[in-house]
């Protein structure tokens, strides 16, 4: 390939244009500097590219994938465990990353939560209430070196960016009727008031209430209400059409960078977003202390060398720590030694279900992504863990997330694959018919981390991204007791029958589960263990900056993107605090 | 006397016999002042919306403007000696803004609006040649229009403009208000609104006694601006008007399609002083009586019932069954003054290819309506607009299929 051109000078390049790289980019173009986004997919924006007179076509977007990331393009390699080799995953399967302007953002639910004040420290909480040998001798849980008193103000910006439909349970210590009782507590409650119940919510909540739980509306980043956020953009109203996940919304209703960021910043002067160019390394000058800029190609093939003051990381999260391996950014993390930082605590979440077959009828296809009844009774610490033996939790919630026909339908157990029994099933069930979902946390394990494969290269020639991964006792015993409870819940739905489906077994990277990818490029408050300072700031280069997913030091029991964006506030305020006095914000 | 004057009188001393021809081109004393004020009127007069072309170099010309006789190009407005206006003088600038007449003689086509810029006073022209004069120099060449054989021959603008034009500076009425006679020199003038809004003869000339009742304009029907039943700006108050005119939308209505770049490039840009008289005299134009546009709407039970479940299946999710859409978001179909048109060209147009509403600072969104070409048939459309345009309170006539066929036509022919 021939030599990079070199382009003239920016201050700040952000690699990447999803919530992330949009939200850095508006917050760091108000403040005056020239900012530049680069993008590795295409521009979409609500109209043309997710019109409402063609985006519910769940074969094109559900089944065939149209606007998520291509393998063919990027893709990593898999493994359980490291005594195996890896292998390309060659199909998206148990995650979903996307491509082009908007990222993930697009095509997400807007499940948006808040993670739990003991989630940020929850090696030391353990330890403090369990004591340090309840923590398995493998599991490598660290604390976030932030707090959720310190990301409170930036959730709350976050949700008023969506524009979250929900039910405050708890405004500064104060407990709210409706909403969920264990909560955090918040300043303020969410923007928009909940999304209208479902049918089979309505079912959830009552038999929830029965069991002995506490249910509440799941917040929402789909729109209850016409809503105008905190940079001045209008929403629209959602239409509870059901087509939120794996789509683009064309009724400026679920909130995504295209309808809550991009009109407040795209045509902007100091401000440029170059898609169809992928970043392949960040660069470094000859100290290794200080980020250049980043290289990167077109489509036609040719390099240029972006120099930039400022590099902020905002691709999916395995895509930043792959950039970071390239990159020779931070010392590679070795399993067996436990050392170096870059590819460690690679998190996931685990997932289960519980169908329930009732006699009402329940309309499913009426939902939204987020409309959902949860039950919070289960989740982080909130629950004498001791008598369990293990570690984490997650949320039970009933979502009407939408009636698509291919993908979106449940019959009972036994039921033959195909054929006219199978059809006669749908057609008796489609109505009558709701699943109970478990969202649970995946604690980090030495044993789970990403690192360059040996073997394989990606389209550029450079080491494919390898993923080596396996739940773990401790998970799959988490898993099942949410799995029950969540029958209870089912049981007192009183239904005709019920189909507990538990996550049984070895992980799998074929079926899909959730794009809720964590860790790899990790913060917390020492050097040896992670990445990013508690500023998100690189210790070993500090006019770079990490966003996303890939800083969790562990997932927790909540879908990731309200921290995400919490995070994502903290680490742009962090860095306009280093652009007024260039230096590492926590002397290593 | 400063420096760069001097240099030229000197200049034209030197010169000789030639000095009084060069004299005409003499820079004159611009201050800052007068230059704002030309950026100010260029705005106002929307001068980028035809002498920018898409991806161009700013007021560099060459975009092509829709006529109905076939497609004309504008010419370039930066200070370029060879292909610009660097060499022109004022009064070279004052004959083509006042006359329609270029440098060379040659008539200018009334694509370029000479017909209401003839409002304009010496002043105002020079202000904006003084502006025009800071822009950066282009070199770029308009192409040659695309015009059939009688009308390439220039002399032909001679019997238009014997027929249509009435050149003249805009004359005050002492007998109305200060604001009024401000919003009638920015609306007959400068605003140019009746190149669009007015209904036009087959030549082209503005019909006199119909003046502001609505027309075509870049293929797209400008709808009437008087105060018509319905139809037109009806009863909008003059604080929606300078709504809609500042920020592209008010409750009732977005601006979208070619309306959508003159809220953007124009009037999202001038004062709400200005603003406010425009709505003052906009408000004062003569109302109709209502028989010449009397339209009776749809009873046709079918083709409401067809109409009404395309509505529920279509467009009910945005401007909700009710037809009141979502306030700050969707446009109501009810009581909506743009779908009452006369002319159902912009409606056809809106269903069959969608279009954006006016970004601007106070509204960036830039709504969208998506285009149902792919997904309704002519009769679809005929029947759903004929059925919002008789249901929720309103009162328009039925829109014939055939009109959906010979617009969505005319979108395969268009440039």
């Amino acid at each position: 390939m021939s030599v990079a051109r070199r382009l003239p000078p920016v201050d700040v390049v952000i690699v990447g244009f999803g919530w992330t790289g949009s939200i850095v980019a508006k917050e760091l173009a108000d403040t005056g500097l020239q900012v530049l986004a680069i993008e590795r997919g295409e521009f979409r924006d609500t109209i043309p590219d997710f019109s409402p007179t063609f985006i519910q076509d769940e074969l094109r977007y559900a089944v065939r994938n149209s606007i998520f990331e291509e393998p063919h393009r990027e893709t990593l390699t898999f493994r359980n465990d490291m005594r195996q080799d890896a292998l390309p995953m060659r199909h998206l399967g148990s995650f979903r990353p996307g491509s082009g302007a908007g990222g993930a953002g697009v095509h997400w639910n807007g499940q948006t939560w808040r993670f739990l004040p003991t989630d940020f420290q929850l090696r030391s909480h353990i330890t403090q209430r369990y004591g340090a040998k309840f923590i398995p001798a493998d599991m490598t849980i660290q604390d976030w070196g932030v707090t959720y008193d310190e990301l409170e103000p930036c959730y709350d910006r976050f949700e008023y960016l969506c524009g979250i439909s929900g039910k405050a349970g708890n405004v500064a210590g104060k407990m709210q009727e409706g909403g969920n009782p264990f909560e955090a507590p918040r300043k303020r409650d969410y923007p928009l008031p909940p999304l209208k119940r479902s049918a089979a919510t309505v079912l959830f909540d009552k038999a929830a209430r029965e069991a002995g739980f506490h249910p509440f509306p799941c917040p929402a980043a789909n729109t209850s209400k016409p809503y105008k956020n905190i940079y001045g953009v209008q929403m629209g109203q959602c239409t509870y059409c059901g087509y939120c996940e794996w789509f683009g919304c064309g009724n400026y209703s679920k909130s995504s960078p295209q309808a809550c960021v991009f009109p407040a910043l795209l045509g902007r002067d100091n401000f440029e977003l170059r898609t169809r160019s992928e970043v392949l390394r960040v660069n470094l000058d000859s100290t290794g202390k200080r980020a250049t800029g980043v290289t990167y190609v077109d489509t036609m093939g040719r390099e240029f060398e972006q120099p930039a003051g400022l590099v902020v990381m905002c691709a999916y999260a395995q895509h930043n720590v792959h950039l970071l391996l390239l990159s020779r950014i931070g010392e590679p993390y070795d399993p067996v030694a436990n050392k170096g930082v870059v590819g460690r605590n690679y998190a996931y979440q685990i997932t289960s279900s519980v169908d329930v077959f009732v006699d009402d009828i329940l309309n499913p296809f009426m939902g939204a992504g987020a409309l959902g009844q949860g039950v919070d009774d289960f989740n982080g610490d909130l629950f004498d863990h001791g008598p369990q033996g293990f570690i984490g939790g997650g949320y039970l919630a009933l979502w009407t997330t939408g009636g698509r026909p291919i993908l979106q339908n449940h019959v009972p157990k036994g039921t033959p694959k195909w054929g006219s029994a199978f059809k006669r099933a749908l057609a008796e069930n489609y109505l009558k018919s709701a699943s109970i979902a478990t969202h649970g946390s995946v604690m980090s394990y030495r044993d789970a981390y990403l690192d360059l494969d040996p073997t394989y290269r990606d389209v550029y020639g450079n080491p494919m991204l390898r993923l080596t991964f396996d739940y773990h006792a401790n998970e799959h015993r988490m898993s099942d007791f949410l799995t029950e409870r969540a029958t209870d819940i089912a049981k007192a739905m009183r239904p005709r029958a019920l189909h507990a489906k538990k996550r049984e077994g070895r992980y799998s990277i074929v079926p899909y589960q959730t794009t809720h990818n964590t860790g790899g490029a990790i913060m917390g408050t020492d050097p040896r263990t992670s990445v990013v300072n508690r500023y998100l700031q690189v210790w070993d280069v500090p006019n770079m900056f990490v966003m996303g997913a890939c800083l969790f030091p562990q997932n927790a029991g909540y879908n990731p993107t309200g921290t995400v964006g919490a995070l994502t506030y903290w680490g742009v305020d962090a860095m306009k605090r280093y652009l007024r006095n260039p230096a590492p914000l926590v002397s290593a | 006397m400063n420096v760069r004057r001097l240099h030229a009188a000197l200049a034209a001393v030197l010169l000789g016999v030639a000095g009084i021809a060069i004299a005409d081109s003499v820079p004159r004393d611009t201050s800052h002042a007068e230059i704002m004020r030309g950026r100010y009127l260029v705005e106002a007069g929307d001068c980028a919306a035809c002498h920018t072309a898409d991806g161009g170099q700013p007021f560099a010309g060459n975009r092509g403007v829709p006529t109905p006789f076939g497609t004309i190009y504008s010419s370039n407005l930066t200070p370029d000696d060879d292909t610009g206006i660097g060499t022109w003088s004022d009064e070279d600038f004052w004959r083509a803004m006042h006359d329609g007449v270029s440098r060379d003689g040659r008539h200018l086509y009334p694509a370029f609006p000479y017909p209401w810029y003839t409002k304009l006073s010496h002043d105002d022209v020079l202000a904006i040649k003084a502006y025009l004069d800071t822009l950066p120099a282009v070199r770029s060449v308009a192409r040659a229009p695309e015009l059939p054989l009688p009308l390439r021959w220039r002399g032909s603008l001679a019997v238009w403009n014997a027929l249509f034009f009435k050149e003249g500076e805009f004359v005050p009425d002492p007998s109305r208000s200060a604001e009024w006679n401000r919003g009638a020199y920015l609306v007959e003038g400068l605003g140019h609104c009746g190149a669009c809004h007015s209904p036009k003869n087959v030549l082209g000339g503005v019909k006199r006694g119909d003046r502001f009742e609505g027309g075509m304009g870049e293929g797209w029907f400008a709808t009437s601006l008087r105060r018509s039943r319905g139809e037109g700006l009806g009863d909008w108050s003059a604080d929606e008007i300078v709504a809609y005119l500042k920020t592209g939308a008010n409750d009732r209505a977005r601006a979208m399609g070619p309306m959508a770049e003159v809220v953007e490039h124009s009037t999202r840009h001038l004062s709400d002083a200005d603003l406010h008289a425009i709505a003052v005299y906009l408000k004062d134009l003569p109302g109709d009586d209502g028989a010449a546009h009397a339209q009776q709407a749809s009873t046709d039970h079918d083709v409401l019932t067809r109409g009404r479940l395309v509505y529920l299946d279509q467009c009910a999710g945005c401007h909700m069954e009710n037809g009141e859409g979502v306030a700050g978001v969707f446009p109501p179909i009810k009581g909506n003054t743009g779908l009452h048109a006369s002319d159902t060209t912009s409606l056809a147009r809106l269903v069959l290819e969608g279009a954006h509403s006016a970004r601007t600072p106070d509204k960036p969104e830039g709504f969208a309506m998506p285009g149902f070409a792919g997904k309704l048939s002519d009769r679809d459309v005929a029947d759903v607009l004929t059925y919002v345009r008789a249901s929720f309170g309103n009162g328009a006539g039925p829109v014939e299929t055939s009109k959906i066929a010979s617009v969505r036509k005319s979108l395969h022919e268009a440039p």
